[in-house]
């Protein structure tokens, strides 16, 4: 092993782990990956690396696993994975969410052996029912009836573990939940079948205690599937806190530390292009910071010896020394992280239809299997046949209907929304949207675009916009990306490039110096006096090539269909309401071109908070969207949030949901899939107490034989299952 | 009714095959990455 290689090893030891057959492996959470020709990019870059055996992609978890053979080195992998774009930090795999996996992995396995028992067993279901009116004989159907016996005992003893598990643990603290009345029934239908198998009479119901698994399980799994993306989105959060830096000693070397490992005082190297780790003084250097991701500043902040930097915001063009002053429970960050988890902390749980549902469920059901025993004993029936009645009873109610309403239509609305570039991130989203009144956007980054774009040019020269825009692709300066479009590829050689930090970018061409940049800076004042009044609330670049000066207006434009969707909330009535951190006159500005009468500028996260208080004061129920560090603690606040894509991994697991597009079309989408999912969700509810109301009574005047029993399972699950396929509808002007 | 016999066992016998079959391709990690699996087949490098 190299020296560098043996360090690297060192530097992320707690994370590689050595597997049983000796190769060692290590898993990181790689940013940036959200296109399917990622994975080739990033496999085939690192599968050569040395003693790589292999390097496999998650997509769905955004996750990279490597394995060496031997001399396991992370940093190779981090370094080469930045150089084709990528941002990859250590994950930890150990935690909750290897505890949710196994548990969905669990329920696969289960339903996985009920579903191929139910299949096998109904074979033979089918050919006694078939039978039943023609010619089976005693001894055939008796024999039937034993194989369903070898075939469902083992079956539901292995599949029905998680019913019997968390019933017992209800039973054992005293109290009643779904599970004990299906536990209940599944063991009673087994033992009624075997009492019935072995005196050769007519009713076997194994074919119903596998179904019931069957499709009970099949619920829990799509209930498990959609926590699993929540934990997903916070586990890689969590790897984002585990950077590491370039610590410089005091014989001013520099050695790779992580950040957790850092303490007030200690001086660290940020490179261009850096995101800031830790709250600091700049001691050595000169850049620019943008700081949009914290605190909504759209403009760069121009920052020198003594300036204060916040951890999380991204270095511009310069290399600057910066001394730590707040390690990371004291920063920016952490007051934040604070902050967030005492509003998700206070957010009330909401009660979820399901969950009131079950409440009554139990004792409801228990009831009537006793009572229809009872009476059928008091009428004079036989021991045997009253109990045959009352556990029929018992199956019957047995809710697969129930279990498979609410997942299901998750499972359809959120496969939609990802189709509309939405994921959902909690597991009650959609129920909790369906019954907000107020919606709150932030404005930079959410309402607008990301980057900066360019309204006009002074002049219509193109040979001089053209040198304009490549002097600028030179710049590490956000707004230079506004120039973009005036690239047409000719070949222009500069030299002696220089930027100026705070001041713009110049070089020489053709033996004639050309300058970007602030009006001063490229002595374009006369210009811009004139210009301010045509566009008095752009911000103004000037290039100045020799005596030929020119200057470009430039805005942060809205996203698509912004205009369409705020429209469209007004027409469902929703208060609307704009609460950004940038100054007053851009605000304005947005608020006017979208018809938004509320709006708050310069609003500090605290302030942001207040806000939704005093909105929840006024009994409403907020949506907020937005995007910045500074928006999380109010994301976590309200109740309902959603941040694009394009937000910090932060604010991402603070929200509700994420979408990633250029347009504002997901929040229309998944504010009609909401309520209409809400509407689906109570009509499978009611569709599955009316397939209660009507064969409880059928089970109970004893004509629930298994055949009744497996058409009134399979058919309300289906019946339920087909209407959840209509939540999947999307608005057809927002499609995207 | 012979017939039956020897026709239920094999029947059973391949609806264990088939599960034997899921058991192993999910214990095999086939199933943890569904999305990047759809779209690993438009890769166009050779295997």
């Amino acid at each position: 092993m190299t020296a560098t290689a043996i360090e690297s090893a060192n530097l992320f030891k707690d994370f590689i782990t050595l597997n049983t057959d000796g190769q060692y492996s290590m898993n990181f959470v790689v940013e940036g990956v959200h296109c399917p020709a990622c994975i080739a990019s990033i496999e085939k870059n690192i599968s050569p690396l040395p003693n790589v055996s292999s390097a496999r992609l998650n997509l769905s978890l955004r996750r990279l696993k490597v394995n060496w053979k031997s001399a396991p080195n992370p940093q190779q992998v981090i370094d080469t994975l930045d150089a084709i774009g990528f941002k990859a930090h250590p994950f930890d795999n150990s935690g909750a969410e290897q505890a949710s996996d196994e548990e969905a992995k669990f329920l696969l396995r289960c339903f996985a052996v009920a579903a191929f028992a139910s299949m096998n067993i109904m074979l033979l279901s089918v050919s006694i029912w078939a039978g039943a009116f023609s010619d089976i004989t005693t001894e055939t159907r008796t024999m039937f009836h034993w194989v369903s016996g070898l075939i469902a005992l083992p079956a539901v003893a292995y599949a029905g573990r998680p019913f019997f598990i968390k019933a017992w643990r209800g039973i054992s603290h005293g109290v009643m939940n779904m599970d004990v009345p299906i536990a209940v029934g599944l063991i009673l239908a087994i033992l009624l079948s075997l009492y019935e198998t072995f005196t050769n009479a007519e009713h076997a119901y194994f074919d119903s205690a596998v179904m019931l698994c069957t499709f009970l399980l099949a619920g829990r799994y799509l209930d498990q599937l959609m926590r699993k993306k929540t934990r997903t989105v916070a586990a890689n959060l969590a790897a984002l806190k585990v950077d590491e830096v370039e610590k410089i000693n005091h014989d001013r070397t520099t050695t790779k530390v992580l950040v957790k490992a850092l303490q007030i005082g200690d001086q660290v190297l940020i490179k261009a292009g850096d995101r800031i780790p830790l709250d600091g003084q700049i001691i050595s250097g000169e850049t620019e910071i943008d700081q949009s991701l914290v605190t909504g500043e759209t403009l760069p902040i121009h920052a020198k010896i003594g300036t204060l930097v916040y951890a999380g915001s991204m270095n511009g063009n310069g290399e600057i020394i910066l001394q730590i002053v707040a390690t990371q429970e004291k920063s920016f960050l952490a007051e934040v992280d604070r902050l967030l988890e005492k509003a998700m902390s206070s957010k009330p749980p909401t009660v979820l239809l399901a969950d009131k549902v079950a409440q009554y469920y139990a004792p409801v059901v228990h009831l009537a299997a006793l009572s229809t025993i009872i009476v059928w004993l008091v009428l004079g029936a036989s021991l045997h046949k009253a109990i045959v009645i009352g556990i029929s009873v018992l199956i019957i109610t047995c809710p697969c209907a129930l279990a498979l309403a609410i997942p299901a239509v998750h499972v359809v609305a959120s496969g939609a929304l990802f189709k509309s570039n939405l994921l959902l991130n909690a597991g009650d989203v959609l129920e909790r949207l369906s019954q907000i009144t107020y919606v709150v956007f932030d404005k930079t980054g959410t309402l607008t675009q990301t980057e900066q774009s360019l309204i006009e040019a002074s002049v219509e020269n193109q040979d001089l916009l053209e040198l304009a825009a490549h002097l600028a692709s030179h710049s590490h300066h956000p707004i230079s990306k506004a120039l973009q479009s005036f690239q047409k590829g000719k070949n222009i050689a500069l030299s002696d490039i220089t930027e100026v930090p705070g001041q713009g970018i110049m070089a020489t061409f053709e033996k004639t110096q050309c300058r970007l940049g602030s009006m001063e800076f490229t002595h374009t004042q006369d210009i811009q006096n004139a210009w301010k009044e045509k566009y008095p609330q752009a911000t103004f670049l000037g290039f100045e090539f020799g005596d030929q000066k020119t200057i470009f207006a430039i805005e942060q434009k809205l996203k698509t269909n912004a205009l369409q969707v705020i429209n469209y909330l007004k027409s469902q009535n929703y208060g609307i309401d704009i609460l950004s951190g940038d100054r007053a006159q851009a605000v304005e500005k947005i608020a006017d071109e979208l018809g938004v009468i509320s709006w708050q500028a310069n609003a500090k996260p605290a302030d942001k908070i207040a806000a939704l208080e005093a909105l929840k004061q006024q009994k409403h129920k907020v949506l907020m969207i937005g995007d910045g560090i500074n928006d999380a603690p109010a994301l976590a606040a309200s109740y309902v949030s959603l941040s694009p894509i394009t937000a910090s991994q932060i604010t991402q697991a603070a929200s509700d949901a994420v979408f990633f597009s250029q347009t504002l079309a997901p929040i229309a989408q998944i504010i009609n899939v909401s309520k209409r999912s809400k509407s689906i969700m109570v009509q499978n509810l009611s569709l599955a107490v009316i397939y209660n109301a009507i064969f409880v009574p059928l089970a109970m005047l004893g004509h629930a034989t298994p055949l009744i029993a497996a058409l009134a399972m399979s058919g309300s699950s289906i019946l339920v299952s087909v209407n959840a396929l209509r939540a999947g509808k999307l608005l057809k002007d927002f499609k995207t | 009714m012979s017939v039956l016999l020897y026709l239920m066992p094999i029947a059973i016998g391949l609806g264990l095959i088939g599960l034997g079959g899921f058991l192993w391709a999910l214990k095999s990690g086939q199933f943890d990455d569904l999305e990047g699996a759809a779209w690993r087949i438009l890769n166009d490098d050779d295997q």
